[in-house]
């Protein structure tokens, strides 16, 4: 890991890193984000998006899903600006704002993320933002999707 | 088939708390806090706790029902049942759901009961030390989100959008609790005044939520005693009886509160009480003009402002109007938490709510209101399953 990527990242090492549920649900996502592709589960049958990922389609009840790629494009549906230190590792890094973003290109679709550059600065719901993929290598790596303004 | 109602078979008559304490101040384990709340309900309702033979609790509380029954030395347990999930969105489901042991023949005295001791086991308002953040939750966490501030205040956020709703409206329902907690000689917070320049002046825990809109973390226990209305006529001449509950979730509210799905609910900006609060009305064969006071669960202020709202007590446009502190104190349009709630009395996960509820209902409160007959009881709101009940001071027609 090298000092370098972490320069990159939003907030500081040393936060719990992404893993699939026991069931295995959320492994295609991960595997993409590593290819810096944004992948969502969409249903083969009722072509239905839906996030998270879930073992059968809350629209139709097939189990026939899949994942597609998104442009990783959206717009910001909410946010926080967080000033309280709930993990040891933010200690430094206060504060950091936090956003939910709805994707443009699969309806319904939210996400959560950091958004990219000052925490202090102005923005507004409804802002476009795009994905930015922030790479955490090491032993078992994976990548964060994080949000910029523009 | 007949008679499914709950409104009016039931009655809570024994009400018990232990000393209330700032987290990690109780010198009493978890368990001791809780036997004391129960047999200070006993003594209340004027029962030997030997007579108890059942059980309701929430969230997953420590204190296990056959423990208990073999310290109290029980005659019998016949029954012990557990809400399912949603932290302090259970409280008022685990009232009802003793009091529907009881409808149902399985039980005849029923200890609701919940005790938590931040101190002895770990804060709510910090993140337990996990390696890896896993499935719903792994898509949040890894991003610092992770107290329960912070998994909730999305909705706040853009509930606050959606309608305009100012920060004052938001410190209004602080204010109340604090005002309350100032004639309560249990509240913790009993001598540290609320102002607005306070509110104003307080350090942000997440924008927008300032520390004085989170819940306190605290050590104590709380209890109800639950028993048939024909009992209580008895030996109280003081019931005060369940008119109406609903419990559950409106759909698709995400698997897991706070998890990525809970983020992509549809209906996104709710305190998930849209399904609920109108079956709880139905039920008590009220309607929201009929009540008299509320008690609501405030994991967080901007929560309560939902459920209210919910609750059909005022609607979304009013509510930077409604939500002022004038309305919300005894005297004024809807007083609130009148012991201080959650913010201000103890955080004993909202069940010291449905004892204050009780007090005003015999007109015991040190904050009382004036001829109160209904009181409208919310459990943790933007959670799922959530839970609201309703109770009168007689047996509803």
């Amino acid at each position: 890991m090298s000092q370098d990527n972490q320069q990159n990242w939003v907030l500081p090492a040393g936060l719990p890193g992404p893993v699939p549920s026991s069931e295995g649900l959320g492994a295609e996502f991960w595997q993409g984000t590593l290819d810096h592709k944004l992948l969502i589960q969409r249903c083969n049958s009722c072509r239905q998006w839906q996030w998270g990922p879930e073992i059968i389609c809350r629209s139709c009840g097939s189990e026939e899903l899949g994942y597609e790629e998104t442009r990783g494009e959206g717009t910001l549906y909410s946010w926080q600006r967080s000033w309280y230190p709930v993990h040891p590792s933010l200690k430094e890094s206060l504060p950091y704002l936090v956003v939910l973003v709805e994707l443009a290109d699969a309806p319904g679709v939210r996400m959560i993320g950091n958004l990219v550059g000052d925490p202090e600065q102005e923005f507004a719901i409804g802002d476009r933002v795009f994905a930015v993929f922030e790479d955490h290598p090491g032993d078992t790596p994976y990548t964060l999707v994080q949000w910029q303004r523009g | 088939m007949a008679g499914r109602n709950i409104r009016g078979q039931v009655a809570i008559v024994g009400i018990g708390e232990s000393t209330y304490y700032k987290r990690g101040q109780s010198p009493d384990s978890e368990f001791k806090l809780c036997i004391d709340a129960i047999r200070h309900a006993c003594r209340d309702a004027g029962i030997d706790p030997r007579t108890i033979d059942g059980f309701s609790s929430y969230s997953d509380d420590r204190n296990d029902a056959m423990r208990i029954s073999n310290a109290l030395n029980m005659h019998e347990l016949n029954y012990s049942v557990m809400q399912w999930g949603g932290g302090g969105g259970g409280v008022m489901a685990a009232v009802a759901n003793g009091a529907a042991g009881i409808a149902a023949g399985y039980c005849d005295r029923v200890v609701v009961h919940r005790a938590l001791a931040q101190g002895q086991f770990g804060r709510f308002g910090q993140a337990q030390e996990m390696p890896v953040a896993p499935g719903e939750y792994g898509h949040v966490m890894p991003y610092g989100v992770m107290s329960a501030a912070q998994l909730f205040v999305f909705r706040i956020t853009r509930y606050m959008h959606e309608h305009q709703v100012g920060q004052e409206a938001l410190r209004a329902i602080a204010m109340a609790s604090y005002h309350h907690a100032q004639n309560n000689p249990r509240a913790v917070m009993q001598g540290k005044p609320l102002t607005e320049q306070k509110y104003d002046e307080s350090r942000y825990i997440t924008e927008p939520l300032h520390l004085f809109d989170c819940c306190q973390e605290n050590d104590g226990a709380a209890a109800l005693v639950l028993m048939s209305a024909e009992e209580a006529a008895d030996i109280t001449d003081r019931p005060v009886y369940l008119l109406g509950a609903a419990m559950g979730s409106a759909p698709q509210q995400g698997a897991e509160s706070g998890g990525i799905s809970y983020h992509n609910a549809p209906d996104f900006a709710t305190s998930n009480f849209k399904t609920l609060a109108p079956k709880a009305y139905a039920r008590a064969g009220i309607t929201p003009a009929d009540i008299d006071l509320v008690q609501s669960y405030e994991n967080f202020t901007g929560g309560v402002l939902m459920a209210m709202i919910e609750h059909g007590l005022c609607q979304p446009e009013e509510a930077n109007e409604f939500f002022v502190p004038e309305n919300l104190i005894v005297g004024g349009r809807m007083p609130l938490n009148t012991s201080g709630g959650n913010l201000a009395e103890c955080y004993m996960h909202g069940l010291e709510l449905v004892v204050e509820g009780t007090r005003q209902l015999r007109g015991e409160s040190v904050n009382q209101v004036e001829n109160a007959r209904h009181c409208l009881c919310i459990g943790g709101p933007m959670v799922g399953p959530a839970s609201t009940l309703i109770l009168g001071s007689d047996r509803g027609e």
